[in-house]
Parts: structure tokens; C-alpha cells; sequence
């Protein structure tokens, strides 16, 4: 019972410290506000990469088609800051699902390598088709509208939005696992061919939790955007290089296929990734390609794995329980 | 007593090489059937063809009165087909009481029972079968931990749990402990006579397969050499043939 007190407490103490961050760290909110969005990469990441084995390299063109929807949207309504962004976010969910649902039945069809290189592909397409299309502004992008107020009220703003969606992630996760649905894909990550025999509706699952992971992507796009004050399709919208990329390392650092691998892996990443900017300015790429070969040699199953290889009781397991009814004979 | 599952002229050719050629066979509702054969003679491939997982060359397969050849595994472990592997498939990462509370038989599967907590409503007669296969005790371990006679039950288990009519066992003696073997046939009758379960079994070891099942085919090289009581198949000179190659 302790430990679920203390687990409370852990998390009530999170909580508390994310909506006090901004004042008690008022030159940090763009750092932070970042930090959340990196939380709610390797959360949604995990989902299909994790939870579900299903190494996906392309989950970034959810977050591109929010940014987009979302800004295209702002520019194009005469609706209010607020409202036309909450407007352009909804819309940005829905887009993005409906990609999810639509490529999901195609490409979760194919199976290990094959999956990860056509996920690759398809955000690096993303990528050039916006890049080329010259309504969404080629390759140079679009301007997000801009909220009213000054730059540290906006900050402090988006901050807020996408700390709530890290946070709405996160709980809806942990409701999800808790369902068959998190049983499932973790019965088509150990062993599809299985499940399939077994008559799991497995190509159902395999779309939802695309389609979930999308749903989060979709809506973190705008604020991003709003953020950043700029929507380019290479560096920001599908930036599969960086962002593509890291929501991948930073949930293996963590620690795949767990809750909180992901926020662990995310809040040291981003960490290390800041100091690295601060401190080794010019040799930041170096360092950080340092930390990814690090990272993959010394914790191939992550924080939470190498925890779990050293403590599985406290993960639940118990390799034998004495026989109820007194001693064996 | 009518058929559960018949298989009538059943071929299967990987490339030039014939797997099962003409094979017909019948398992009655309720009934034990085995199913032998030396290595390589076409059983493990008969079980794929009649579970979905290799598409069949000619020939029918009708279970429960419906055509079966032409549906997908997962469609036939729905109707109430369900088989085993000969190398065991568990999911490794998971507990045994997940493995067995993710195989509780769902027909249909809504948006809303696919987010349901169904864990709890099932896991009662999950510890019941994980007690009947002898590993309730380690119910919160991970199946890959497991050793692979141990596996074996926890499959066996996680076949029972989906509630079959029909189960397809590969080998389920092959690397248990021998002493563990007589417990194994108890259970699989228990689960024939208790459960209902109909239960076609390959098996190489003759004591398992006398004591099991009423009726016994026979394959070699891909086709059916012989079938009948295991006793008389026992002494039939083209089955030790088969088995001990004397011509």
C-alpha cells in the first residue's frame, strides 16, 4: 500500500510542479513547453513502437497535418484567436485520424523491417509534397496567426496547452493499457502469427492504436506552430530528422512498451539536449550522435527495462508463489 | 454421431514438393482422434491447412457445417477451431494471467468491449485452467520465462480459455518431463470429457496416443496409409513400415 501512496504522491508532485513551472521558471517556458510536446512524441511513439512492436518512423505526419490544418485554418477563419484555434485543433484531430484509419489498413499489413521503411517513407513524402504544394506555401511554409498579448503571455499560453495534452496523453494511455485494447497489442508485439490464431481481431487493434496515437499528434500540431511562429514542412511540420527521430530514442531510452519509460526518456533527453546546446555550442550534433550510440549500447531495453531486469517485483512479477494451503509435501 | 470436422481430398504442394495429397479424413463431435506418421509426413502441414494458416491446393475441409478452406486463421479460430505449435507460441513478455485473460473468446468486438476492463470479469476462470495445467503459482510470471514444458500447459491453458469446440494439439508431449506426461493425458481427457473440447492430436509417443484417442490416422509421405483403433494400427504392418522404413 506504501507504494501506491508514494505513487501518488509522485504524481500529484508533477503535477503540481507543471502548472507552477512557468513562474517558477519564467526564462524557461519555451524550453519546458517543449519539454511536454517531447513527453507527448514518446508517449504517442510508444503506443505502436512500444507497446505494440510495430517500429514506426513516420508518426511525425500526424503532427505535420495538425500544424498545417490548424494554421491553415486560423488564416483562413474570421473567428477569434482562441476560438479558431481550438476550431483548427478539433479539425486537426479529425484529419489526422482519418489519415491514421486510412493508411493504417495498408502499411500495418507489413511486418518488422518492411514496416519501419515505408513509415520512413511516407514522412519523408509528407515532407515533399507540402514542400512543393504552393497553397500551403512551398517550401518556405506559412505564418501561423498570432495570439494577442505579449511574447511571454504567449509562451506562457502555449505552455499550458500542451502541458494539458502531455497530460491528457498520458491519462488516456494509462486508462488504455488497462483495457483488453493494451493486452492485444501487446499480444500482436509478442507474437502476431499467435494472436491471429488464437482469432484476435488484430488488424482492428493495429489501426485503433495508430488511430489513437494520431489523435494527440494531430491536436499538439497547432499550438506547435503557434509556438514556433512558423509552419515549414521540413523543419518543423515533418521533421522527421529531429523530431521523427527523437521520438523514437526517447522512448527506447525510457524504456519501450511502459507508462513511464517514455516520460522518463523524454524529460532526460530534452535535458541532456539543452545542456548540449548550452554548453557545446557547435559540437551539439557531435555530442547528441554520442548520446543515441550510448543510449542503444548501455540501455537497449531502456531505463525502465534495465530497472525491471533488477526489481521485477516491484513490475508485478512473482516467479513463484508458495502453494496455497501450507507446505509442499 | 455426426462430424465436426471432415477433410475430403485435401492437397497441398509447396512448389514441386506434395505435402498432403488426397488426404480425407473425419473427426466426430466429442471424440479423440490421432493423428501419426514419421517425420515429414505431411501432419503438422494437414493442421495448418485446416486451421487457415496455408491455403489448401484442392480438396475440403468442413467444420460445424460450414466450409472452412477458403477463411483466414483468425476467422477459423472464431467459429471454435483453435490449434497448438510444435515449438511452442506463447506471448513472452506478457504473465501467464495475461496470456490467458487476452484469449478469452470474443466473438464480437465493439469499439466499446475493445476498451472494456474485461481483465477482471475473466480472470476467475483464468486461474481455474491455470490451476487444472499446474502453473497457477506462476501466474505472475512472464511466459517467456517459463521453461518449454511449461509453455506447452500455458498454451494448452490458453487454448481451453477460448473455449474450442475443436482443438488441434501438435505434439503436446514432446519435451515435457516424463513424469509429467501421465498428468498431461488426465488432463486432456478431463478437458475432452469435462469441458466438451473435441480433440485431434498428433502425437509420436504410442503410449500417449493408445491411452488418448478411440481412433488413429496414419500419414506417409503426404498421403493416408492407414486409420483405425490404435491397437490394431499398432500391429499393422504398413504402419511399422512407415516408421521403421523395412522396405
Amino acid at each position: 500500500m506504501t507504494s501506491g501512496v508514494a505513487r501518488r504522491g509522485a504524481e500529484l508532485g508533477v503535477l503540481a510542479l507543471g502548472v507552477a513551472a512557468p513562474w517558477l521558471a519564467p526564462a524557461w517556458v519555451t524550453q519546458l513547453a517543449f519539454l511536454w510536446l517531447m513527453v507527448l512524441f514518446a508517449l504517442t511513439w510508444d503506443v505502436v513502437g512500444g507497446q505494440m512492436g510495430y517500429n514506426s518512423f513516420g508518426n511525425v505526419l500526424f503532427f505535420g497535418l495538425g500544424a498545417y490544418a490548424t494554421s491553415l485554418l486560423q488564416r483562413g477563419s474570421h473567428l477569434g484567436y482562441y476560438a479558431s484555434l481550438f476550431l483548427g485543433m478539433g479539425l486537426s484531430a479529425v484529419i489526422a485520424v482519418a489519415a491514421a484509419a486510412l493508411l493504417g489498413p495498408l502499411i500495418l499489413d507489413m511486418r518488422g523491417h518492411y514496416f519501419a521503411i515505408a513509415t520512413l517513407g511516407l514522412g519523408v513524402a509528407a515532407a515533399e509534397l507540402f514542400a512543393a504544394w504552393e497553397w500551403v506555401g512551398g517550401g518556405s511554409g506559412i505564418l501561423p496567426a498570432l495570439p494577442p498579448g505579449t511574447v511571454p503571455e504567449r509562451n506562457r499560453f502555449f505552455y499550458y496547452v500542451l502541458f494539458g495534452l502531455a497530460l491528457a496523453t498520458f491519462l488516456t494511455l494509462r486508462w488504455a493499457y488497462r483495457t483488453r485494447f493494451g493486452l492485444v497489442i501487446n499480444a500482436i508485439r509478442d507474437d502476431e502469427a499467435k494472436a491471429e490464431a488464437m482469432g484476435l481481431h488484430t488488424t482492428r487493434y493495429k489501426v485503433a492504436a495508430w488511430m489513437l496515437s494520431a489523435l494527440f499528434l494531430g491536436l499538439a500540431g497547432g499550438p506547435v506552430a503557434g509556438l514556433a511562429g512558423f509552419v515549414d514542412p521540413r523543419d518543423l511540420a515533418f521533421a522527421g530528422s529531429t523530431f521523427g527521430v527523437w521520438m523514437v530514442l526517447m522512448a527506447i531510452l525510457g524504456g519501450k512498451g511502459t507508462l513511464w519509460g517514455p516520460v522518463v526518456g523524454a524529460v532526460i533527453f530534452h535535458a541532456v539536449q539543452e545542456a548540449f546546446w548550452t554548453f557545446l555550442l557547435g559540437w551539439q550534433r557531435v555530442a547528441l550522435g554520442a548520446l543515441i550510440v550510448a543510449i542503444v549500447v548501455f540501455f537497449p531495453e531502456g531505463i525502465m527495462g534495465w530497472l525491471r531486469a533488477r526489481n521485477p517485483g516491484w513490475f508485478g512479477e512473482v516467479v513463484e508463489e508458495p502453494r496455497r494451503g501450507g507446505a509442499q509435501p | 454421431m455426426s462430424a465436426l470436422l471432415a477433410a475430403r481430398n485435401v492437397t497441398k504442394t509447396y512448389g514441386g514438393v506434395v505435402a498432403n495429397r488426397n488426404v480425407s479424413l473425419s473427426v466426430p463431435r466429442g471424440a479423440i482422434v490421432g493423428l501419426i506418421g514419421p517425420n515429414g509426413s505431411g501432419k503438422t502441414t494437414l493442421f495448418s491447412c485446416v486451421a487457415g494458416s496455408h491455403p489448401i491446393d484442392s480438396g475440403s475441409i468442413v467444420f460445424d457445417g460450414a466450409e472452412i478452406s477458403r477463411k483466414r486463421p483468425a476467422e477459423v479460430a472464431r467459429l471454435g477451431l483453435l490449434r497448438t505449435f510444435q515449438r511452442t507460441r506463447v506471448y513472452g513478455r506478457m504473465s501467464c494471467m495475461q496470456n490467458m485473460v487476452v484469449s478469452a473468446p470474443r466473438a464480437r468486438e465493439t469499439l466499446r468491449a475493445m476498451f472494456s476492463r474485461s481483465s477482471l470479469e475473466s480472470s476467475g476462470r483464468a486461474e481455474e485452467l491455470l490451476e487444472f495445467v499446474g502453473l497457477h503459482g506462476k501466474r505472475f510470471l512472464r511466459a517467456g520465462e517459463l521453461s518449454f514444458g511449461q509453455q506447452k500447459l500455458l498454451e494448452l491453458a490458453m487454448a481451453l480459455m477460448n473455449e474450442p469446440k475443436l482443438l488441434l494439439l501438435d505434439e503436446p508431449t514432446a519435451g515435457i518431463n516424463p513424469t509429467l506426461i501421465n498428468g498431461l493425458v488426465d488432463r486432456l481427457r478431463r478437458a475432452n470429457r469435462e469441458l466438451g473440447v473435441t480433440l485431434l492430436v498428433i502425437e509420436h509417443n504410442m503410449r500417449v496416443i493408445t491411452a488418448l484417442a478411440g481412433y488413429v490416422y496414419c500419414l506417409a509421405h503426404g498421403e493416408l496409409l492407414a486409420e483405425g483403433p490404435p491397437v490394431a494400427l499398432q500391429h499393422d504392418p504398413r504402419v511399422l513400415d512407415a516408421y521403421l522404413g523395412t522396405h
